[in-house]
């Protein structure tokens, strides 16, 4: 079974927790301004990078807390997890050299 | 409208329909296990924000400070504090929920905080004996060894896949705590769990 850490309740199985799809996806600061596309790309699009990558967890068997995590998609590695109003962390840092498959 | 102690001899707690299959389910020996309901405890949820002046009004309201990190608990005057998240605990209380609840909004004061009634939401199955800690483990994710899981500790877990609140006493008495609409279904289950701990009758050796 794959262990997640979450942030506040250390590691515990990947069933305690959902998943919630990419991180820093900021909602729109003018919703109304954006043309039919933009929110399309908005509402519906997001990266799907082979290697590292920044997403949400919600830890709901547990604290039901929410988390970021950077997990890496080709191993289910997770790299790092980091509470959901701190910046993504250097993902250079993590991987070392290994990044070709990392989008921005 | 009927008054409180009209009312209070007619609920029915979320296990009373199994009160004596649960009294009966026990085993002995060894690895002996008993179980039984505590049913109406008082559990009052707190939500507040630790670093604050409320956080410490509630703090001396119960005695002891609330815990700050995942599994601990902490005791004093008839409440326990459970750590169920970094801004969550619940109060589980001698005391009756009514003026508990009033006793903490009080002490919160005008820090942002939700202090709310739980009562009803779980029941307390208390699981006593040596066999306690062996029969959790057949269907509990966590590490229950003392080592992991020292005397006073309480987490939210699953106890056979759905969510329960486990709290340690000591190393022969645990306290699983279900959504009252799981607690049939989490007690038919330990039963279940238990019948293996009893020990080898010379009838069962005998294939009676
Ligand atoms: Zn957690």
């Amino acid at each position: 079974m794959l262990q997640i850490e979450c942030p506040w309740c250390g590691l515990r199985d990947e069933t305690e927790y959902k998943y919630g799809g990419q991180a820093h996806v900021a909602y729109p600061e003018d919703p109304s301004a954006l043309s039919d596309e933009e929110w399309a790309e908005y509402l519906f699009f997001r990266d799907n990078p082979k290697g590292p990558f920044a997403e949400r967890w919600v830890h709901t068997g547990g604290c039901r807390k929410w988390f970021n995590a950077v997990r890496d998609t080709r191993t289910y590695e997770f790299l790092a997890v980091y509470a959901n109003n701190e910046p993504r962390p250097d993902i250079s840092s993590l991987t070392g050299a290994d990044t070709a498959g990392a989008t921005a | 409208m009927a008054d409180l102690s009209t009312l209070q001899e007619l609920r029915r707690s979320p296990l009373h329909d199994m009160a004596t299959e649960i009294r009966d389910g026990g085993v002995t020996g060894d690895r002996a296990v008993q179980l039984v309901e505590q049913p109406f405890v008082t559990m009052v949820s707190v939500r507040i924000d630790p670093d604050s002046t409320g956080s410490r009004g509630i703090d001396e309201a119960l005695g002891a400070p609330l815990p700050r990190r995942v599994g601990e608990t902490s005791q004093a005057g008839g409440h326990t504090a459970l750590w169920l998240g970094p801004d969550e605990w619940l109060v589980v209380s001698e005391s009756d929920a009514e003026s508990l609840v009033e006793q903490l909004r009080t002490a919160a004061g005008d820090t942002p905080a939700q202090v709310v009634d739980l009562s009803a939401n779980r029941t307390v199955i208390e699981l006593t004996g040596p066999g306690a800690r062996g029969v959790l483990e057949k269907g509990c994710p966590a590490d229950l060894h003392p080592r992991s899981f020292p005397d006073g500790t309480a987490i939210m877990t699953s106890l056979a896949r759905v969510p329960v609140l486990l709290w340690k006493v000591d190393a022969d008495h645990f306290r699983v705590l279900p959504r009252a609409s799981l607690a049939q279904y989490v007690a038919a289950w330990l039963l279940d769990a238990v019948r293996e701990f009893a020990p080898a009758s010379p009838s069962a050796q005998a294939g009676a």
